[in-house]
């Protein structure tokens, strides 16, 4: 071919590195290095991966299942990322132009075998992450461990009886989260406490905006929408605190309304608490108990 | 022959002319005017809505008496009062930078005018990310007060997405796509300036947030927090309605122009893929665009009238304008990224002398985003109370995109493979964006799976997940298309050394600021907040530095482009890069008529290795239509 024009300048190390010899090297040698390769690295990063914890942690049901999901897609994805990393690198240092060439490669236009290989598999990747995501929602309806239900639900309740689960009605407003107790007598609180080894139902309303009530370690995130009660479940399974943070922009304190002092403590503990809630005075003015509250229609230019 | 001539002096129409000079200076006083007689006319209405009916007005008069100013008006005026105006402006003529603040028809001015535009708004955008970032360096006490954090993190975010929606499609589409089909103009010469002009109105407007108190809602504008903004809210109405519509003036023409102008030859299957990428990003403009208009004139209407449309105390529904701005919004990030792919497809083959692996299969993968992604927005609605009925399918549709995703990867490498790779600059960001993407696409699944989204939804998670496909995707992209392009479009060449320097200084920066954003959001950050729990603040200040690293590779670039453009005395050669593509084929500078002759196109696009001769193309005898 056409020797060089002047301007392709390339005379890197790697580029000489890469001399013309390379080029000649048998496919299945370069498939064969390029697979060791992505092997051996993809073990090792597999392992590391494995060692990695990731939140929210195992306070809830819910928030053990999200914490293994999210371990299982870093896993999944380390190989992949490792495979595509390596097939640049390796492309880019085995199959340069040798400096100053304008020599072209060869032309092939496509391998439908391969082509349907790859389709196929990345399907099967997406179909069992789908797969495993829909088992946890379908286990979701399972009353006995509402698992992988930490989501809100919208105003669908599962399960039949309502008597193995604490309710606890979480009301956001700007700045701040309400947490009252309808089984309590409506007692109301600022602080979230529940009780260990509880089936809990939030039902998660606003009276001004939409929020989004995210108790990180519990595994639980709902918005908060005046006008709506979405309900979302949790199942304590050891104690400790929490964070409650809002999660959807809410306006200009949106970073400032979170609270550190969530707490699942034993169910004794738990009574005592909630004993002590109902017959002191909190000072908190809420509107009567309703299931969902709306903003009061605007009056502008007032 | 006589009684012709004396036929065609009778119907001679009156000879007058506008004595208005139509240019941006005109559209700019003429703009202010029309903001001015809004305002009065808003205001003079009288309705009780604190002041928001005079705003939009004005905004939407001033923007109309800006596109007059421009032009526009001449034309159809002139018609309808019998005078003698010719649809083609003179002015396309002019030479210098004049040209470029005048209107013109010709789509290498345009495509260089609305570079210029969205160049300027990631300047804007790009400070606004600074600011935001400099809030973040502390976490308990930041510097602004919190009402204008959030307008900064808002316009950012808004301005940001202007450039996104139309920085590949505005300056390489309108350059390109009719070089690359072999035709002289696009099939609406008019609506293709339109789609430009629509666009400084909108940055002015959205400029102009701060004067009005700013707004406090981010890119979403979720209702009824909306309601809550004062005037400065009626910018982003405003603003976002001119970029919609010029979505879809832009999205009709290059699909009209694509199907129906093409050269003979230029098959459906001979089309660079860059086309292609372009095509599908217009469909999507054109139908997802439409939407979020319609419903930014309900906002309107609410804000102004007193309808309740998205208001839940009267009846209506904040989630009514959460489904239709996603129903827009999750076409719309596609809008963005579908013609990255294409130029990132585009230019692997010319560097890698090989043809592009697997053709049609690429093309299958970016119509099958396309379709794909009008079924997948309800995954932002994951947590937000929708029926869990839908949310299996909406995880599946939303997983099932990384199918057609999978296919540009797969494109890439197999045109890489057994290639004679030179790692121009061009070719340097190409890979980059793989890798970016990557990042950006796997963290994509861990969003999409419903028990795994609970957790990362609303957090920094999804904002690094986003900032790798737009930033780290995208505006790769489009820095590599200016590298690669530019000779072309300017006649300079750009300093390749700096630019290599340019391309690791911001890959390295990327990549140093934004990965560590992830573990900042799985460690319970939220997003647009400005005070955040006090463990995380060494990450953020970590992230706040390669941030501002970051932007000084983008002002190293820009030092790039200007010297490059302004004050290079290199002359670019017609095809610096020795690639086989038209464009190349054509003289630099262009001439005003890119082709005299109509081409043929007979040979597939990227036939390297198949001995074929030079020129790619044949001039037919017949001469090209104007």
């Amino acid at each position: 071919m056409a020797t060089a024009a002047p301007c392709r300048r390339s005379a890197t190390w790697a580029a000489s590195w890469s001399s013309s010899k390379e080029l000649n090297t048998p496919e299945r040698t370069h498939t064969l290095r390029l697979a060791v390769a992505w092997a051996v690295l993809s073990v090792i990063g597999v392992v590391v991966a494995m060692q990695v914890n990731m939140p929210p942690g195992h306070q809830t049901q819910q928030a053990a299942d999200e914490s293994s999901l999210l371990s299982l897609m870093l896993i999944l994805s380390t190989p992949v990322c490792i495979g595509v990393v390596l097939f640049i690198l390796y492309s880019v240092f085995a199959f340069r132009r040798v400096p100053g060439s304008l020599d072209d490669g060869p032309s092939r236009r496509g391998n439908l075998r391969m082509q349907w290989a790859w389709t196929i598999v990345t399907a099967l990747i997406v179909f069992t992450l789908a797969g495993i995501g829909i088992n946890g929602l379908a286990n979701s309806s399972n009353a006995s461990t509402f698992s992988s239900s930490g989501g809100s639900l919208g105003t669908q309740t599962v399960g039949t009886s309502a008597s193995d689960r604490l309710q606890v009605q979480v009301i956001a407003q700007q700045w701040y989260f309400t947490y009252r107790y309808p089984g309590y007598g409506g007692a109301e609180s600022t602080h979230l406490v529940l009780p260990v080894n509880a089936n809990i139902e939030f039902h998660v309303t606003s009276t001004d905006v939409i929020h989004s009530f995210w108790a990180y370690e519990l595994g639980v995130k709902a918005d908060a929408n005046p006008g709506t009660d979405n309900i979302t479940y949790a199942t304590t399974t050891s104690t400790g605190s929490f964070t409650v943070r809002c999660a959807e922009l809410c306006g200009i304190w949106h970073g400032n309304m979170f609270d550190t002092q969530g707490k699942v403590v034993s169910q004794g503990d738990f009574a005592t608490w909630v004993a002590d809630l109902q017959s002191s005075e909190t000072g908190i003015t809420l509107p009567p108990y309703a299931p969902e509250y709306f903003p009061s229609p605007r009056v502008k230019g007032t | 022959m006589s009684e012709v001539t004396s036929g065609a002096t009778m119907l001679q129409p009156s000879v007058r002319r506008m004595s208005l000079p139509t240019n941006a200076l005109t559209g700019l006083v003429l703009g202010v005017l029309g903001y001015w007689a809004g305002v009065q006319i808003g205001n003079g209405l009288g309705f009780n809505d604190s002041g928001n009916t005079g705003v939009l007005l004005g905004y939407a008069l001033g923007s109309i008496m800006f596109l007059v100013g421009i032009g526009f008006a001449t034309y159809p005026l002139g018609r309808l009062l019998g005078w003698q105006t010719p649809s083609q402006p003179a002015y396309d003529e002019y030479k210098g930078a004049w040209r470029y603040l005048n209107l013109s028809f010709d789509h290498k001015v345009i495509g260089i005018q609305y570079l210029i535009v969205m160049l300027m708004a990631m300047l804007f955008g790009g400070i606004g990310a600074m600011f935001v970032r400099t809030n973040l360096l502390s976490a308990d006490t930041p510097i602004f007060p919190p009402d204008k954090y959030l307008t900064l993190v808002s316009m950012h975010s808004v301005l940001m997405i202007f450039v996104a929606s139309a920085a590949i499609v505005g300056p390489f589409g309108n350059f390109f796509v009719p070089l690359m089909i072999g035709t002289n103009r696009m099939a609406f010469p008019r609506l293709e300036a339109l789609s430009l002009w629509l666009v400084p109105p909108a940055l002015v407007v959205m400029l102009l947030t701060p004067v009005f108190g700013g707004f406090q809602t981010g890119w979403t504008g979720y209702t009824p927090l909306s309601e809550q903004g004062g005037q400065g809210f009626d910018s982003y109405i405003v603003g976002f309605t001119l970029i919609g519509t010029a979505l879809v003036v832009s999205g009709v023409n290059m699909l009209t122009t694509i199907i129906t102008m093409r050269a003979p030859g230029m098959t459906w299957t001979r089309m660079p893929i860059f086309v292609w990428g372009v095509f599908s990003a217009s469909i999507l403009g054109t139908f997802a665009a439409p939407v979020l208009a319609a419903a930014l004139c309900m906002q309107a209407l609410d804000r102004s009238m007193n309808t309740s449309f998205y208001v839940s105390s009267n009846g209506g529904s904040p989630y009514l304008w959460q489904n239709l701005f996603w129903i827009f919004g999750h076409p719309e990030v596609y809008i963005f990224i579908l013609p990255a792919f294409g130029i990132v497809m585009e230019l692997i083959p010319h560097f890698a002398r090989k043809p592009l692996w697997g053709y049609r299969t690429a093309v299958v993968g970016l119509l099958g985003v396309t379709l794909l992604s009008w079924f997948v927005w309800q995954h932002h609605l994951f947590v937000s109370g929708i029926a869990p009925a839908l949310r299996p399918f909406y995880m599946l549709s939303t997983e099932m995109i990384s199918i057609p995703t999978g296919i540009v990867f797969l494109v890439a490498f197999g045109t890489l493979w057994r290639a004679r790779i030179s790692l121009t600059v061009p070719m340097l960001f190409s890979l980059g964006f793989l890798y970016n993407f990557l990042i950006g696409g796997i963290s994509g699944v861990f969003l999409s799976d419903v028990p795994s989204d609970i957790t990362l939804h609303g957090s920094y998670f999804s904002m690094a997940h986003f900032h790798f496909t737009i930033v780290g995707g995208e505006i790769f992209a489009i820095v590599a298309a200016i590298y690669y392009w530019f000779p072309k479009m300017t006649g300079r060449m750009l300093n390749a050394t700096a630019g290599k320097i340019h391309f690791w200084w911001m890959f390295i920066s990327f990549n140093l600021a934004f990965t560590p954003l992830f573990a900042v959001g799985i460690l319970d950050m939220p997003r647009r907040v400005s005070t955040y729990a006090p463990n995380l603040q060494g990450i953020n200040d970590w992230v706040t530095i390669w941030a501002y690293v970051l932007f000084s590779s983008m002002v190293f670039f820009a030092g790039i482009v200007i010297w490059g453009w302004f004050f290079n005395p290199k002359l670019a050669v017609a095809d610096p890069w020795h690639v086989r593509s038209i464009e190349w084929e054509l003289a630099t500078p262009l001439p005003r008529r890119n082709f005299e002759r109509i081409p043929t196109f007979t040979r597939p696009p990227y036939d390297y290795g198949e001995g074929a001769p030079r020129p790619v193309i044949e001039h037919g005898a017949e001469p090209a239509p104007a």
